[in-house]
């Protein structure tokens, strides 16, 4: 009884210590902030100082050099092919995983608990990371672009439909599972119906951020247009580099949109 | 005969309730069981004990003369095959047809390799069609399960337990989800079954009008244990009360009216 | 006696469509694989050699614990200021990109076409090019992030402001409110909670964005570890990879944390 009455009525102390719990959250907030601004010597002057060098550089790209977007039509084929093959090749992978990231299908708790650290590890690497190394092991180019997409689309893809295969519906698992069948029967006739269309749009949503990554792979070596815009860049040929952006940005644009019309499909 | 033979059947749940309590019983071959009990009594415990969905604690169960508490994984998978199971909530894949979610009565019938890539020997789609033919939605085989009505889906659910080819069939408050008029059609679908052909049916309901009209027999359940045992013809209000705990109020009777949504 | 075989597609009705949808995949696919270059010899040596460098990376250098550990604060540094850069300008602009706060509809849609038209980058991009005018530093990286985080915040925040109660606006007007007190003390109230949620969303990107940041030159881990990568230096590239797993894991946690606090 008392306690829903303290419930109803905050009593003075409640109030005080809500206000300090604020407070104290508003310094922690303060003292972040100071600590940041200073490390990354951050100064509203510099910033607004360096403003016209930034517009100059924007100045200087203008007009894009359009006769060099001839010369794009490999590169941006290239980085097409490496963000189709990384991101099916990923969701390959991303299968088993998903299976064995979801407590309700892997009824394995060390195996469980084995299989979400390891998607978790992986996902905390960016695909540039993963390409630069890659690119030491299996030479310069878009192969390794694809690996890298590859295993950051795996670990993107198992995270988000293996939590939303642990919120499906687990009355036809019973249901499969009272009528004897073994767990892959239970994944195909239960699991599968259920989770493939959201499985589908987690596909199409990897496949937007490979594309976008797939477009700077090549700052690193790994194929694609990004290695237009990395000579372009070194070569001070400005014009040229307006050119690689408009045209990523025009592939993006369209990419998307194919996504957003195939995901409405599917739904 | 017996078929099903419990003794001293006991379950405990991980978090420590005692779900069933000494339960000893006997259903004969054939039977048409109708479980009764207030909601918690252990109604849903029992059957799901019978198919080892749920594992038991204490006692032992019997099931044609042989003890099914220790079965390995195979034998156990072979002996879930033989009991149809019948749920309050379907348990369908809504996403897929009604003759897929049938066909997953056959799975056991069927080698792995072949439920794997969806390529079920003729016999065993007729089979299925049969089924639902039975159950009078064969019209529907190609429909998602989600397209059908209640009572539809409840059949397509009979119709995946009848595709098992069951000795037993455990129903675990199939009209739960029904309005009373489909309540009485599908009540009815399950007394032709086990009429025409034999198999021995056990029932949980918590309507006692229900119960009277349709069980041979009544099992009574009360906090886990087993208070009634008998022919429902015996079973009086009195009886009831005691099996409730409590004077019987409207809400444990369900009173037809309207059409059937068929 | 089960001889014959029968398809369980022979009985249900799957649309030509599908059919279409595997072949333009699997065609993609083929293509795709086809520029990739790969051959026997690319496997047969890629395979040992990348066994080498992933056992040169253990043990990590510890020597280099304490310099990556700086670098990473770094990293932190450019998240935080970035992303709270990008905070502060996303409100006015997810304000104006939404529908339903009676600003014109060629507002809220020439808004919403320039919030897309910054999402499409990746942070790199940005990153480059402040590099190139800025100068290499961690003021870049926050440049970079504090712009290519207005796309991604902006269009999530208006779609919030398009989502509330319509209700208190209406209460507050009903009592001769103006616009301002109605819009501090009816639409405010409601957006700001999530506002704080997709802002700490966005800061887990972003600290993933930053630690990569310094392969283009923009301050934190990744000059590090581009430094480290050039001379194949792998126990270098052992040591941070294992700082940045760390360190993202563990603000990653607690950033959830008190998103689902605050939701
Ligand atoms: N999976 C479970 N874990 C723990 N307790 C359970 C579980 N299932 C049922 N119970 C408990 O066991 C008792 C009997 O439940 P149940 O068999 O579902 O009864 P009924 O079907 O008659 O309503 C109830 O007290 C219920 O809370
Ligand atoms: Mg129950």
């Amino acid at each position: 009884m008392s306690n829903s009455a303290a419930e109803e009525k905050p009593s003075r102390f409640m109030l005080v210590m809500g206000k300090i719990k604020g407070l104290l959250a508003i310094i922690l907030v303060a003292i972040i902030y100071i600590w940041s601004a200073r490390g990354v010597g951050f100064s509203l002057i510099e910033i607004i100082g360096e403003l016209p060098s930034f517009f100059n550089l924007l100045w200087d790209m203008v007009p894009p050099n359009w006769a060099y977007s001839i010369r794009l039509i490999n590169p941006l084929l290239e980085t097409f092919q490496t963000a189709i093959a990384g991101t099916i090749l990923g969701t390959l992978l991303a299968i088993p995983l998903i299976l064995l990231c979801a407590s309700n299908v892997n009824r394995n708790n060390p195996l469980y608990f084995a299989s979400k650290g390891f998607m978790n590890l992986m996902r905390t690497i960016d695909p540039m990371l993963y390409a630069a190394i890659l690119v030491a092991g299996v030479g310069l180019g878009a192969f390794a672009g694809m690996l890298a997409l590859m295993f950051f689309s795996m670990a993107v893809n198992a995270k988000l439909t293996s939590e939303s295969l642990e919120a499906i519906d687990d009355g036809p698992l019973e249901a499969i599972e009272a009528c004897g069948g073994n767990k892959l029967e239970m994944i195909k006739y239960a699991v599968a119906p259920q989770i493939l269309p959201t499985f589908a749009s987690y596909t199409l949503y990897v496949f937007e951020i490979n594309i976008r990554a797939s477009t700077v792979l090549g700052l690193v070596g790994a194929g694609g247009i990004g290695v237009n815009l990395d000579t372009s860049l070194n070569l001070f040929r400005y014009p040229n580099a307006a050119m690689v952006i408009l045209a990523t940005f025009v592939v993006v644009v369209l990419i998307d949109h194919l996504s957003n019309v195939l995901r409405e499909e599917l739904v | 005969m017996e078929i099903i033979e419990c003794e001293g059947l006991g379950v405990t749940y991980p978090g420590g309730v005692e779900a069933l309590k000494n339960v000893d019983l006997t259903i004969e071959d054939g039977d048409f069981v109708i479980v009764v009990g207030l909601s918690g009594a252990g109604k849903s415990t029992l059957l799901r004990t019978i198919n080892r969905l749920v594992e038991p604690t204490t006692g032992t169960i019997k099931v044609d003369g042989r003890v099914i508490n220790n079965l390995d994984k195979k034998e156990l998978k072979e002996y879930r095959s033989e009991v149809g199971m019948i749920f309050q909530n379907f348990n369908l894949v809504n996403r897929s047809s009604v003759l897929r979610n049938v066909l997953a009565g056959r799975l056991r019938e069927v080698p792995t390799w072949r439920t794997l890539l969806g390529l079920f020997p003729e016999e065993d789609v007729e089979e299925a069609l049969s089924c639902l033919e039975r159950v009078g939605i064969k019209e529907k085989a190609d429909s998602r399960a989600d397209e059908l009505s209640g009572g539809q889906q409840q059949r397509v659910g009979i119709a995946r337990a009848l595709a098992q080819e069951p000795k037993i069939l455990l129903a675990d408050e199939p009209v739960a989800s029904l309005d009373p008029p489909t309540s009485h059609a599908v009540m009815q679908d399950l007394k032709r079954i086990n009429e025409e052909d034999g198999i021995t049916t056990l029932v949980n309901l918590h309507f006692i009008d229900l119960a009277q009209e349709y069980g041979e027999k009544i099992i009574g359940l009360r906090e886990g244990e087993l208070v009634y045992q008998g022919p429902a013809s015996k079973v009086t209000e009195a009886k009831f009360e005691e099996i409730y705990g409590r004077s019987i109020t409207a809400d444990d009777q369900l009173t037809a009216g309207g059409e059937a949504d068929v | 006696m089960k001889t014959s075989n029968t398809s369980l597609r022979d009985y249900e009705k799957k649309s030509m469509k599908w059919y279409v949808g595997y072949f333009v995949v699997l065609a993609l696919f083929i293509w795709s694989m086809i520029g990739m270059n790969i051959n026997l010899e690319r496997i047969s040596d890629g395979i040992p050699a990348m066994g080498r460098i992933l056992a040169l990376m253990v043990p990590p250098d510890t020597a280099r614990l304490e310099s990556s550990v700086i670098g990473m604060i770094e990293t932190i540094q450019i998240a935080v200021i970035g992303t709270t850069i990008a905070a502060i300008f996303s409100i006015p602009v997810s304000f104006m990109a939404a529908r339903n706060l009676g600003l014109p509809t060629a507002v809220s849609t020439a808004g919403k076409q320039i919030l897309n038209a910054i999402r499409t980058f990746p942070s790199l991009v940005f990153g480059i090019f402040f590099v190139a005018s800025y100068g290499p530093g961690p003021l870049a990286g926050v440049m970079a992030l504090g712009i290519n985080s207005i796309g991604m915040l902006g269009k999530l925040n208006s779609e919030i402001v398009e989502a509330i109660d319509p209700g208190p606006i209406e209460a507050l007007e009903a009592t001769g409110a103006n616009y301002p007190e109605m819009f501090l003390y009816a639409v405010i109230p409601q957006v700001l909670p999530e506002f704080i949620g997709t802002t700490l969303y966005r800061f887990e990107l972003n600290l993933r964005q930053a630690s990569v940041l310094g392969l283009v030159g923009a301050g934190g881990i990744g000059v590090t570890l581009m430094q480290a990568l050039q001379f194949r230096r792998w126990a270098i590239v052992g040591m941070t990879m294992l700082v940045i797993i760390v360190v993202v894991t563990i603000l990653d946690y607690s950033s959830a944390f008190i998103r689902k606090k605050i939701i």
